[in-house]
């Protein structure tokens, strides 16, 4: 029997699995929401704006590591995705986008919400289609999920021409890819492999740096295992949070611009230095002249090989999927009868412990205004650590990075790569459409949740009860603090003074409100939102600190020694 | 240091964007682009004449790896290759000058492949310092316009890249 192009994108849907599909109608795609109507085989939710259906859709993959699926029109649909394409780019996470086009005659003729959306996604997609005839719409969809979750996963546009939904053919869903253009790597060379288990085991002072490839790659296991194994520190990037479990004393905390000091200082002092699945990037490292000024060796393990020497020169490059060759490294060590050097690990933790006995993360617990730490601290506490944390970009992203203590992975979904404003509450709504009876969490600041507040509606529409814990300082947080570091105290345009009363805002979109301004009451709102509203989205408006800053901080262009402390 | 990276992609619509994509986004230079079909028709080949240190090289060769439409990619410039480059130049030939340019093409084994009364359009294939060299030997003045094709290359003896 032969389908229409429309039915065939929900077939396709329905046979790869989907069952949450994020999207917004519109003229080149109503053949195909005409489709959506009548299945059952998934949900759609409709979102407030084409950015959140993206951004939901790719927390959805965050949180569940299944491949995230969004729909938008063409046209302004289209290009109000592309913030969320790059985002989810940027972070590898496996999505795919599918966007409507307007009719295969009319496309180049400027027709109405006409734009060139390959064109447009190319340099932030991990690749696009355009699907011209109807006969190539199946093996197309297929491919374009297996190429969003294989090898460094990314986001996949496919873009159907409205006629192709509408033209018939003949519908078989592949069961399997087969590309001679694309053949990612999964086993690691047991060579380096080998190097890699032998320069571990010789360290004197060595380090265990992991990133978001860690979660991507399902890796934690293998990651604690092994630093478990070993005895050696561990540090992480700010996505690979809940790589590694956060309280164990093995963990140095977070790295990188607003990493502690004995993560950095570990960081820039070891001789092994090994990366699991991380990418050495700015913000991690600073400035790579600085970091190589102190010789260290380097195995890097990376799914993707253009991510090795990239920024840093690698002595052992492992590609590979990252589990499977720490499973291999783990053989290794495990067999291998010499052990580290007790007596250099023994010096170098002594080093670590000083480091850290400097407690960078230490804040005026006295205070007698709400400071932004003390809410993320009370928010871990009331939780106990199993909250599902979103958040948005910014100052309150790196206190929830810093002081909620994730020791899963998957539980940390924020905007690392592009750090984009807004990501916060569409990605809460992707977590708890996945996860309904799990705690969910977007820590947000006033700037940020403004980006996407709309998104409030479809909460409501689909009872959503997730917590918007806002720290609210009154100012752009983070662009304040960079100016009164960096350009004496003028602060442009950082300063909000006509924010809207945000408890009538929640109360109007149906949920519920509450402004907490005393520390002593920060404890039993969390406390309320978590229990006696339990199944309501409670907006919690916390008034704090707005003189509040984010220690410590390496200012941007120098190197992981050059910190700023509180 | 100049390179010359071979490389086969799928022939489809939008692949060679997205290779000239890649090397404005990484801000890579391009000397030369040629592109075409293969005698496999799924195919094209592609050569790209960059300039880059070492790892800027390596770096190079890994994103174009990544795009998911390159099948194979190869950095001639790693062992022993040929390279050629066509051009075609029309230039003026009048009076005592048409001898002169009948001689001077003769020299760089350049054909001559059309006449007017007024001109020569010549045909020169070689390396591009040799095509560089061509042009500086006639006269600026009756130059009429240049059309190269941009470097080809392919490994010496059995040095093949196909799939």
């Amino acid at each position: 029997m032969e389908l229409t192009g429309a039915e065939i994108v929900v077939s396709c849907l329905r046979d790869e699995g989907v069952k949450h599909l994020f999207g917004y109608p519109g003229g080149a795609v109503l053949n195909i929401y005409d489709e959506i109507y009548k299945q059952t085989a998934f949900k759609h939710i409709l979102v407030r704006h084409e950015q959140a259906a993206v951004h939901a859709a790719d927390a959805y993959a965050r949180a569940t590591g299944e491949v995230g699926v969004a729909i938008v029109t063409s046209g302004p649909g289209a290009t109000n995705a592309v913030t969320g394409i790059a985002t989810a780019y940027m972070d590898s996470i496996p999505m795919v986008v599918i966007s409507g086009q307007v009719p295969t005659a009319a496309i180049g003729q400027d027709a109405f919400q006409e734009v060139d959306m390959v064109g447009i996604t190319r340099p932030c997609v991990k690749h696009n289609f355009l699907v011209r005839d109807v006969h190539d719409l199946a093996a197309t969809i297929k491919k374009a999920f297996y190429i969003a979750a294989t090898g460094r996963p990314g986001p996949v546009v496919v873009d159907i021409p409205k006629d192709v939904t509408q033209h018939r053919c003949a519908y078989e869903y592949p069961k399997s890819v087969s590309m001679r253009s694309y053949n990612p790597t999964s086993k690691g060379h047991s060579g380096q492999i080998k190097k890699a288990a032998q320069m571990l085991l010789e360290a004197k002072r060595p380090m265990i740096y992991t990133g978001g490839g860690v979660i991507l790659g399902n890796a934690a296991a293998q990651v604690t295992e092994l630093v478990r194994l070993l005895g050696y520190p561990a540090t992480s990037t700010l996505m690979g949070l809940g790589g590694y479990p956060s309280p164990d004393p093995l963990f140095l905390g977070m790295l990188g611009m607003h990493g502690t000091i004995e993560a950095n200082m570990a960081m820039q002092h070891c001789d092994v230095l090994l990366a699991v699945g991380a990418r050495f990037d700015d913000r991690v490292i600073g400035n790579p002249k600085h970091f190589a000024k102190e010789a260290r060796r380097i195995i890097h393990i990376d799914v993707d090989p253009s991510s090795i020497s990239k920024r840093v020169r690698v002595d052992v490059p492992i590609v590979g999927e990252v589990a499977q060759v720490l499973d291999e490294v783990l053989k290794l060590i495990q067999a291998d009868k010499s052990k580290p050097d007790e007596q250099a690990l023994k010096a170098w933790w002594a080093q670590i412990e000083l480091w850290r006995s400097q407690d960078c993360l230490k804040y005026d617990r006295a205070a007698s205004v709400i400071k932004p730490q003390f809410v993320i601290e009370k928010l871990y506490e009331v939780t106990q650590g199993d909250a599902y944390v979103t958040s948005d970009v910014g100052q309150h992203q790196m206190w929830a990075a810093q002081y909620y203590q994730f020791d899963k992975p998957r539980r940390w979904i924020n905007s690392g790569g592009l750090g984009t404003m807004g990501f916060g509450l569409p990605a809460a709504m992707g977590v708890q459409l996945a996860f309904p009876e799990a705690m969910v969490a977007c820590v947000t600041g006033e700037g940020s949740i403004q980006m996407n507040i709309q998104e409030l509606s479809t909460c409501k529409e689909w009872n959503l009860p997730l917590k918007v814990i806002l720290l609210n300082n009154g100012y752009l947080g983070m662009v304040r603090q960079w100016q009164e570091f960096f350009y004496e105290e003028r602060y442009a345009e950082s300063y909000m003074n006509s924010l809207p009363d945000f408890v009538k805002l929640a109360e109007a979109y149906g949920h519920v409100g509450m402004t907490i301004d005393k520390p002593e009451d920060v404890e039993q709102a969390l406390r309320d939102a978590f229990g006696k509203y339990k199944d309501r989205l409670v907006f919690l408006n916390f008034l704090t600190d707005p003189r509040e800053n984010v220690f410590p901080m390496i200012p941007a262009g120098k190197g992981l020694s050059e910190m700023i402390l509180l | 240091m100049r390179h010359i990276i071979s490389l086969l992609m799928e022939n489809e619509s939008g692949a060679l964007s997205r290779v000239a994509g890649l090397f404005s986004a990484r801000g890579y230079n391009i000397e030369s682009l040629n592109v075409a079909p293969t005698e496999d028709a799924t195919l094209s080949r592609m050569t790209i004449v960059t300039r880059g240190s070492t790892d800027v090289i390596e770096q190079i060769t890994k994103q174009l790896n990544k795009l998911i439409d390159v099948v194979k990619v190869q950095d001639l410039t790693d062992g022993s290759h040929i390279e050629r480059e066509l051009m075609l130049v029309k230039v003026r030939a009048t009076g005592d000058q048409r001898d002169e340019m009948k001689r001077l093409a003769d020299i760089f084994r350049g054909r001559i492949l059309d006449v007017s009364d007024r001109t020569y359009t010549i045909e020169l294939t070689g390396t591009g310092s040799k095509l560089d060299a061509f042009l500086e030997a006639l006269d600026p003045t009756a130059i009429l316009e240049t059309v190269r094709a941009g470097t080809s290359g392919i490994g010496r003896g059995d040095r093949i890249m196909k799939i």
